[in-house]
């Protein structure tokens, strides 16, 4: 089947420093896809690459159908790309920005200005100068830019670093209201958080290359079981426990080793009181991947 | 075309909002001109009156001030991140360009028409002849987008906006070593040769042979040479960096 974003063996130095080596990447129509890597992993080149804005060193890649290097027109039609600095002009006021963005997109319906200013509850601010607002207040109207001629496939890199909570949940739900729309999205981010909570698919970026891929549920099943924590009335029979147990938190495969552990410490007239189960975080997937 | 046309807006706004950066644009120049006229000028021999023969000069040197602008606005553009979502347009690139050329361009028409203003208060009595004018009009107007081309290539450049207001010392010291002040035979004659040589010279020629109505000669076609070539080589240039980035 056709990928909407599908990449191939991308290479990319920057002088002595090889930023991608080799990255393949496959994207389904209407799928929430996150890079997830830290500093210089090659999140950003590999959007700028996609989103037309470098030409890869090797390899190919295709966006929305075309090649985006021979066709990069016809890619910027169907794409929309949000960088890691917001794209703002900041001597224009907020609704300038916004208008400039339909009229340079064709974009015909004169009320999508406005009702983006109040997606992104900077309605107050429309008539403002852009440089007088706050970091969140940018990267929102950032957004609503990137958003205003509904493009097929959407680029957000790191779309929340630096961004207070109001702000981040502002994109979360824009981003989360685009994947109900159809939307395809490819974000980068450090955030394990955010790729959980956003992704359908993860691939973790590491030295130029995919260490891992799969679902968050999969890549956390890839290293880890779950830990069960227990609790007790008193802190005597805690510390009687945990002579036994040799502590308080362990691992267990399934519910029959949960209850195993349980009747045990019955047995031996240590009843845990409550128990907590946690799943291996993402965190913990990615310290373990690279 | 339309992308064009939206390029421009944004630039004569920001153009237009850039109040200390215009300012200079247009205030700059009217005090070096009166600062000729009235300060050096009585020291200065030309050959007739002062003002007379070094207004043209000044109008060149406040072209040449305004390019500053145009090399900040531009470099301005590209260490911000807009510019990359303008990238990611499926527009033509030369839009962004085109934008700033023609603001710069307008910039430029409004502080000419401003020293001009000045000069006429401070004594500078022009041909009427409407001819010259139109001449003189299209010869400036050349002049202006052959240095705006030239300034914003050189934006492009030098990628920061400390560098890109470099420019100012060349686009503000060339029209010193040339006619525009005074007459290159009085300079050594090492210099004489690098005044007589340069743009600057037949054009401000041009501008005063065609203001005070007097012999033009071939200086026109020199002055509309050098315009033609920086307009080609600042466009290319400009294009190439552009897209390189």
């Amino acid at each position: 089947m056709a990928y909407t974003i599908e990449a191939r063996g991308l290479r990319k130095a920057f002088g002595d420093t090889r930023v991608l080596d080799g990255l393949d990447l496959q994207v389904q129509r209407g799928e929430v896809f996150a890079l997830l890597g830290p500093n210089g992993a090659g999140k950003t080149t590999t959007v700028r690459i996609l989103s037309t804005l470098l030409a890869p060193d090797h390899g190919t890649a295709r966006v929305a159908g075309h090649d985006v290097v021979r066709e990069a027109k016809a890619v910027r039609s169907a794409i929309s790309l949000t960088a890691q600095e917001a794209a703002v002009d900041g001597l224009l006021t907020g609704a300038e920005n916004l208008r400039m963005m339909a009229r340079l997109r064709r974009v015909k319906d004169k009320r999508r200005v406005d009702a983006l200013l109040e997606q992104f509850d900077l309605t107050d601010a429309a008539n403002r100068r852009v440089e007088t607002y706050s970091g969140g207040m940018r990267r929102r109207l950032d957004l609503a830019m990137s958003l205003i001629a509904h493009p097929q496939v959407i680029f957000l890199d790191e779309p929340t670093t630096g961004l207070d909570p109001r702000s981040r949940n502002a994109v979360w739900d824009a981003v989360k209201a685009l994947a109900d729309g159809g939307t395809t999205i490819l974000l980068t981010t450090q955030y394990l958080e955010e790729a959980d909570r956003l992704a359908d698919r993860i691939a973790v970026l590491a030295q130029g290359q995919i260490a891992a891929l799969g679902t968050a549920d999969e890549l956390k099943a890839r290293i880890g079981r779950e830990t069960v924590e227990l609790f007790f009335d008193d802190e005597e029979t805690a510390n009687a426990a945990t002579a036994v147990l040799g502590g308080l938190k362990l691992p267990v495969d399934g519910a029959e080793d949960v209850r195993r552990i349980l009747d045990d410490l019955a047995d031996r007239g240590l009843p845990a009181t409550r128990i907590a189960l946690h799943k291996p975080t993402l965190d913990e997937v990615f310290l373990a991947l690279t | 075309m339309t992308d064009s046309l939206i390029f421009i807006g944004r630039s004569l706004r920001h153009s237009v909002r850039s109040v200390d950066a215009l300012l200079t644009a247009i205030f700059l120049p009217v005090g070096i001109m009166l600062m000729f006229v009235y300060v050096f000028g009585g020291a200065i021999d030309t050959s007739g009156r002062y003002v007379d023969y070094v207004v043209p000069g000044i109008i060149v040197l406040c072209v040449g001030f305004g390019s500053a602008g145009t090399a900040v606005a531009v470099a301005m553009d590209m260490t911000n991140g807009v510019i990359d979502r303008f990238r990611t347009l499926p527009i033509s690139s030369a839009a962004v360009l085109t934008g700033h050329v023609a603001a710069s361009v307008a910039r430029n028409v409004v502080s000419a028409l401003l020293v001009l203003g000045v000069a006429l208060l401070a004594g500078f009595r022009p041909t009427t002849e409407p001819l010259n004018w139109l001449a003189a009009a299209g010869i400036l107007l050349a002049v202006m987008v052959a240095i705006s081309w030239i300034a914003a290539s050189f934006g492009l450049l030098v990628k920061n906006v400390e560098a890109a207001n470099a420019i100012t010392f060349v686009a503000a010291f060339a029209p010193y070593v040339s006619s525009a002040f005074v007459v290159p035979d009085t300079m050594p004659d090492g210099l004489a040769w690098v005044a007589e040589n340069q743009p600057v010279t037949p054009i401000a020629d041009t501008l005063r042979a065609l203001m005070l109505d007097t012999p033009v000669g071939n200086d026109w076609i020199l002055a509309l040479a050098w315009c033609a070539a920086g307009i080609v080589i600042g466009r290319t240039a400009a294009a190439y960096l552009f897209r390189r980035r």
